[in-house]
């Protein structure tokens, strides 16, 4: 266990998070469709963690849940023919750009509905049409790729603009500098964005940054920045706007430091000895949903009865994404090279052809017929499991491969329900 | 049909897709007003203008990722790295981004880039100016990987990897952009990816060599034929990956033996995986273990001495093949 000096202080500086909200409101239909969506990336958010521990999603999960205003306050001020490139924490990045959250759920269960057919899950979300250039599994690998799409805006002659947004972590990787210095000198239309969440994993800002003030830290490379509330999305809103008209009309860079919040852990495998839980209690008074529900109802603009119905409406739109999800095919074994290259003329494979064999797939059909096997075998073992995983309906499910109720490590349901226990969020609704 | 230097050749495949198609465009250190380290791009940002041919700060994973999201974004950039060595700060964007993208993504956005790199020894710049990555760049699923060794090659396989929509690694050799030769006038040949040379027949052994050492086989087989009386039969892979396994396994066939020749490291490397794959599926053709030819496993020595000591000769080629060859005769 960590001692004390080897946490934050889990603050962001004062007056930058200001509870006074002074930003002005915007229309209310606007004001209702922010409310919706965030509170839409809430409740997703919570059900990928739900189904992360019931195993149904694998690998790592990282969850926005505290920072959808600076994700929502951002894309809301955006152009559909601006790009937004974003970080492995960026389902809700998604979703906010337009993309229908149960590609994002399919994604993250590896099915075929996924957004990339289960190729990227969970930290590689991306939807081309609607201009989201992806999520990245590389701490601050996305950053030179924002330039490449903001150069090629340029070389085009139009005027998109390219927001690029990345941790308070990434801001110490070398593609920092070299980006912010290549962007300021090429003029590049770009609004960097650090969704500063106080945190690099479980290293908070004040042992991770020389620099804290992330706004100032690109400045002696030419991009000046601002601070900004990310837990208030009218503010978030209003400062991002500035930039991207800055970017759009002035073909230059800025960079936006949002003081955002997770409160779940970095990962959902994350213990948090970190921090404190009162901290993370502190920041939910300054929820960026919350609060912005009580001033829309102070204004008028929503009442209980609203809330209550995008309530049960986001519940009934996430439950549908699980049940899509889940009813999605995996992906065929034979479509394992698929698009590993593109290939014009000689047919699926010829680049991808394994020089092991002549064939371009090689023992897909053998190893479906193995795994069949497997799963069989698991399903008829399912009976003398013992503790939870024992199914009362004898194993007569849904399908073979459900029932195995280990994920791939090995682990159980319950040894990774153990592993979340620092989690701190009940699941509940 | 006109003899030109490989830098020339280089010069006028870039020129001439630059002129064909206004998405191509370059990025890298000193490739504009200086022309160049190696002056391959001499002359275009004067022909192109400075949007398009244009100097980069000393930064080469950004200038990598700059080319990754220009090129997803309709682009086609082509990224000059100064060595091979400089080439290892971007393998970041090479491996994590430019290779895994297109697949990642399911086919949703291609990353046509062409990040060209100069490599090898023998005209004593060290420990980290010298080196020769082939084999590591073959090993990346997603990523095309070519290796000219002549001028008629290196336009053609060029204009072929611009073409293309796959990030391509364009691995060039520092000694080899002063070699000359005959390259065809035609602006639209193009060099498929996959299709090895033969740069001289023979039934005795079958000799592989890339880059530098094609040219080094070549040597080699005629002092084999003209010393020795053996019969070298010369291959030239030209692609890495995809490889033209099919030209090598039927020379194999017909030989029943093989030397392969690189200038990188024996571990790892593309003859270790060459012979491999000819082992696997040509066992039973086989009348001698296949002997490799590969440079000295040593960071590169400065010393001229040392340095020479350390890449492969002709003359390790013809003892390498002679000893393929003891018992045949």
């Amino acid at each position: 266990m960590a001692d004390d000096s080897s946490k934050g202080d889990g603050q962001a500086p004062a007056g930058v998070v200001d509870t006074s909200r002074g930003a002005d409101l915007p229309d209310a239909e606007t004001c209702r469709e922010l409310l919706r969506q965030m509170a839409l990336i809430r409740r997703f958010e919570e059900e990928a963690g739900r189904q992360y521990q019931r195993a149904k999603a694998g690998g790592f999960l990282h969850l926005a849940i505290g920072e959808e205003a600076t994700i929502v306050g951002t894309t809301s001020v955006m152009e559909d023919r601006d790009y937004l490139i974003g970080t492995y924490r960026t389902h809700g990045h998604a979703i906010a750009r337009g993309t229908d959250p149960k590609n994002v759920m399919a994604e993250l269960f590896g099915r075929e509905d996924g957004t990339a057919r289960g190729r990227g899950g969970s930290m590689h979300i991306f939807d081309g049409e609607r201009r989201f250039m992806g999520g990245y599994g590389i701490v601050g690998g996305n950053l030179p790729i924002a330039a490449g799409l903001a150069l090629a805006s340029d070389l085009k002659g139009t005027d998109e603009v390219t927001v690029c947004m990345f941790g308070d972590g990434a801001s110490n990787t070398g593609n920092f500098g070299e980006t912010m210095n290549l962007a300021a000198l090429w003029s590049l239309p770009i609004v960097f964005l650090v969704e500063n969440n106080l945190y690099g994993m479980g290293t908070s800002i004040e042992r991770h940054s020389a620099v804290t003030d992330l706004s100032h830290k690109a400045e002696g490379l030419g991009v000046p920045g601002e601070r900004v509330d990310g837990m208030d999305v009218v503010a978030m809103r209003e400062c991002v706007a500035e930039h991207l008209r800055t970017a759009r009309e002035d073909r230059r860079p800025t960079l936006v430091e949002a003081f955002t919040y997770r409160y779940r852990g970095h990962s959902a495998a994350d213990p948090e000895v970190y921090r404190e839980k009162e901290e993370v209690e502190e920041w939910r008074q300054k929820d960026p949903i919350e609060s912005f529900a009580r001033r829309l109802e102070g204004e008028g603009i929503i009442d209980a009865a609203h809330l209550d119905g995008l309530r049960e409406e986001v519940e009934k739109q996430v439950l549908e994404c699980v049940e899509f999800a889940d009813a999605s095919p995996e992906p065929p074994l034979d479509s394992l090279y698929d698009n590993l290259y593109v290939v014009e003329e000689e047919g699926e494979g010829w680049y991808a052809v394994d020089e092991r064999t002549p064939d371009p797939f090689r023992g897909e059909r053998e190893r479906e017929a193995a795994e069949k096997e497997r799963v069989m075998g698991l399903h008829e073992a399912g009976a003398s499991y013992g503790g939870q995983s024992q199914r009362s309906d004898g194993g007569s499910g849904d399908g073979p491969a459900d029932d195995a109720q280990e994920d791939e490590e090995g682990r159980t349901d319950a040894e990774r329900d153990s592993e979340d226990e620092g989690d701190g969020e009940p699941d509940e609704d | 049909m006109a003899t030109m230097r490989m830098r020339e050749a280089l010069n006028a495949g870039l020129r001439e897709e630059m002129e064909r198609d206004e998405t191509v465009f370059m990025m890298g250190e000193d490739i504009g007003v200086f022309g160049g380290a190696f002056k391959v791009t001499e002359g275009l940002m004067d022909q192109f203008g400075e949007a398009r041919v244009r100097d980069t700060p000393i930064s080469e994973n950004t200038i990598v990722g700059t080319g990754v999201g220009a090129a997803m974004a309709g682009m086609r950039p082509i990224v000059e790295l100064m060595t091979v060595n400089f080439a290892l700060l971007a393998l970041d964007q090479i491996i994590n981004h430019a290779a895994a993208i297109p697949y990642m993504f399911n086919g949703q956005v291609r990353v046509p880039l062409v990040v060209r790199m100069p490599g090898g020894g023998g005209q004593q710049l060290g420990p980290t100016h010298s080196h020769s990555f082939e084999a590591m760049y073959l090993q990346v699923p997603g990523l095309l990987v070519a290796c000219p060794s002549t001028p008629a090659d290196g336009k053609a396989l060029l204009k072929a990897s611009i073409r293309d929509d796959n990030p391509v690694i364009f691995i060039e050799h520092e000694t080899l952009y002063g070699v000359r030769g005959e390259v065809p006038d035609d602006g639209d040949h193009v060099l498929r990816f996959g299709e090895a040379a033969i740069r001289r027949e023979g039934s005795d052994v079958t000799v592989i060599g890339i880059l530098k050492m094609a040219h080094e086989a070549e040597r080699a087989a005629k002092t084999l034929a003209d010393d020795h009386g053996v019969e070298a039969e010369v291959i030239d892979p030209r692609t890495l990956r995809p490889l033209d396994l099919d030209t090598i396994l039927a020379s194999v066939r017909k030989t029943n033996r093989a030397v392969i020749v690189e200038e990188g490291w024996p571990h790892g490397g593309v003859g270790a995986n060459l012979a491999a794959l000819i082992q696997e599926q040509a066992f039973d053709d086989l009348d001698a273990p296949i002997q490799r030819v590969t440079g000295a496993d040593v960071p590169m020595p400065y010393s001229k001495r040392l340095e020479q000591s350390a890449i492969p000769h002709p003359e390790h080629i013809v003892s390498a093949v002679m000893e393929t060859m003891e018992g045949a005769r």
